[in-house]
């Protein structure tokens, strides 16, 4: 209060020796005000630089830890389709094409559901069931992803095996794709589950993508008598398509490294099969099988190794989706 | 005329009728899923589930106590080293940052660890913590799980900041405030709202994830009160039990999905409701 006092006179009475006062108070004021400020963007900045080491960090750390196994098989580990822990022989194929065939699943899936749900939230839905449907929809990103695989183990898997595998036997059994036993686990119920934890992300960027769009665009397609199906067609789809290409690929990115989904459905077979009804593995089910049990230091370290090819993997596609996502200034972080 | 228009509206009618199709797909799949959870999982709940321990394998009863509070312990101290850390660097990257270099890498690389496999920051910390400090623990899980919240709280904090005019800022600065308390007083208060939803909905995005601790803080069957152990979690004890043999452990596995799954959507609806309330 006397200082608050003292300020103000001061301000005032300059020449008066109340002045000296003043000066060095507001002096002080802002040494501390400019301490502060050094500290606290210096403490900011701090942090933010460390994701960047993070990133850097993780590269590091994986490369090192997996080294032993790099220098043990070389670049036979990505093609060598032999996973055989007893003798210390290992090859990432099989689990490579999993990670990649079981996503690819979900993605063709994915992608026309998702587009139709982005159309019917956009173009369709009364303003009174967009919200609700809209949050719905979200609500199946929320769910943990070890729930979907629960869930897929103990009520989709049953379900697949007794009526809907049998009857892709019965009548597509002459494509290779569709032969074998209706297990209810396989590639392709993995890639099914997927699929269904990728549909809430796919469609709602390709909502805000397609929200973006002009409506005099749209208007004008109105108004040259085109139906709906045309506008979205011929004018949302184009103007849309690098980000809703971006959106995709973000779908991607993240079927490519879901775990425990995969894991339950999968069926953990080191092999690979043509037919997308066997059992199989992917890169995340392996490691969540088998990390915990390797003693061995080659064991290990070729585990390591598949968790940096699936880092690689999954930073390139990002990388890509969020370049394309970029370009339609789709502000990022809601996901 | 009559023809081609036909056709155009029966196209047309097609596509809607699709994409009415897929609407209902995806919420037929929600329904399902939670029914099931719910249906499945109030059936094992019961006192035993909150207080018990787990029983040996193969005996009846016994319960999920301890790995509630592990899931509890693990998700607090994520949220205690990742949460201030994301809100600092999110600070940076919408007060000093903006459009410098740094600011655009950070924002790079933050958006692909966001979508990073869960599972291979499991790894790392294994690699960085498990193998040198010599075991499992309930701190390493923590770490995973700060790692994993870290992008999500930097992004949504610095959208939440952004959302401040810059007026706001002007004003405030005009009346001699130094940067930082510019900041810390009007800034984050302004943007108070939108941060504690973002961290509410990052916090029950890592507390219902299972891959991270598999290798981090493992498992256990009994109490453990020291952050340095083998510590149960409810998501890895749900993939146990669910991959197990005996009936007894499904059903156990099914109420601690429902517990985990109600607690998330719980957040997520009520973050939903305050961020509706802000906007109208």
């Amino acid at each position: 209060m006397a200082e608050n006092l003292k300020e103000k006179t001061g301000e005032l009475d300059i020449s008066s020796s109340g002045a000296d006062g003043y000066v060095s108070l507001s002096a002080r004021r802002q040494s501390s005000g400019k301490l502060g400020d050094a500290v606290f963007k210096g403490v900011a900045y701090g942090f933010a630089f460390s994701v960047i080491l993070l990133m850097a960090l993780l590269f590091i750390v994986l490369v090192k830890e997996s080294w032993l196994s790099i220098k043990a098989f070389g670049f036979s580990f990505v093609y060598s389709s032999i996973w055989d822990p007893v003798a210390q022989e290992f090859g990432a194929l099989p689990s490579i094409y999993g990670t990649i065939v079981s996503s690819i699943i979900a993605i063709v899936i994915a992608v026309p559901i998702s587009l139709g749900i982005a159309i019917f939230l956009t173009e369709m839905a009364p303003k009174r069931l967009k919200g609700p449907i809209g949050t719905a929809i979200e609500l199946l990103a929320s769910i943990p992803s070890i729930i979907y695989g629960m869930w897929g183990l103990f009520v989709f898997a049953p379900f697949l095996s007794e009526y809907v595998e049998p009857f892709l036997i019965d009548y597509l059994g002459f494509i290779p794709l569709f032969t074998g036993a209706p297990l209810g686990i396989g590639m392709l119920p993995a890639g099914f589950i997927l699929a269904i934890m990728i549909i809430p992300f796919i469609s709602s960027v390709t909502r805000d993508i397609f929200q973006m769009v002009p409506s005099i665009l749209k208007e004008s397609g109105y108004g040259v008598g085109a139906t709906k199906w045309e506008v979205i067609r011929k004018i949302v789809f184009p103007y849309a398509r690098s980000g809703v290409i971006g959106a995709v690929i973000l779908g991607l990115g993240r079927a490519l490294g879901e775990t425990m989904a995969v894991t339950f459905l999968i069926g953990n077979a080191q092999e690979i099969k043509l037919s997308l009804l066997d059992p199989a593995t992917s890169i995340s089910a392996t490691l969540a099988n088998e990390f915990t049990e390797a003693v061995e230091e080659l064991y290990l370290s070729s585990l390591v190794e598949l968790g940096l090819i699936l880092f690689l993997i999954t930073f390139v596609v990002l990388a890509l989706a969020k370049l394309l996502i970029a370009r339609f200034s789709y502000k990022g972080g809601k996901l | 005329m009559g023809l081609h228009y036909q056709r155009r509206k029966l196209a047309n009618y097609i596509a809607l009728g699709v994409s009415v199709a897929s609407a209902v797909f995806g919420i037929f799949f929600l329904f399902w899923i939670l029914k099931d959870v719910f249906t499945f999982g109030f059936a094992a709940l019961n006192a035993d589930f909150f207080t018990q321990v787990p029983a040996p394998p193969g005996e009846a009863g016994g319960g999920m106590a301890n790995a509630i509070l592990g899931t509890l312990t693990i998700t607090v101290l994520a949220t205690a080293f990742g949460v201030p850390a994301g809100i600092l660097a999110g600070t940076y990257l919408s007060e000093y940052g903006r459009k410098s270099k740094t600011a655009s890498v950070v924002r790079f690389v933050s958006d692909i660890l966001v979508s990073a496999p869960s599972i291979v920051i499991g790894v790392f910390v294994y690699a960085i913590v498990v193998k040198p400090f010599g075991g499992f623990s309930a701190l390493a899980g923590a770490l995973a799980l700060a790692i994993i919240m870290l992008p999500v709280v930097i992004r949504t904090a610095e959208e939440m900041l952004k959302l401040v005019p810059d007026s706001t800022r002007e004003a405030a600065l005009a009346l001699g405030a130094p940067h930082w308390k510019v900041t810390v007083s009007v800034v984050y208060r302004g943007a108070l709202r939108g941060i504690v939803t973002g961290v509410m909905l990052a916090v029950a995005r890592v507390s219902g994830e299972t891959a991270p601790l598999l290798f981090t803080s493992f498992n256990n069957s009994f109490w453990n009160f020291n952050l340095t152990e083998p510590t149960a979690t409810l998501t890895v004890t749900i993939f146990n039990y669910a991959m197990g043999p005996y009936e007894d452990w499904h059903q156990m596995a099914w109420g601690a999905a429902l517990l985990i799954t109600a607690m998330v959507l719980l957040v997520t609806i009520i973050s939903r409701i305050i961020v509706r309330g802000r906007a109208g």
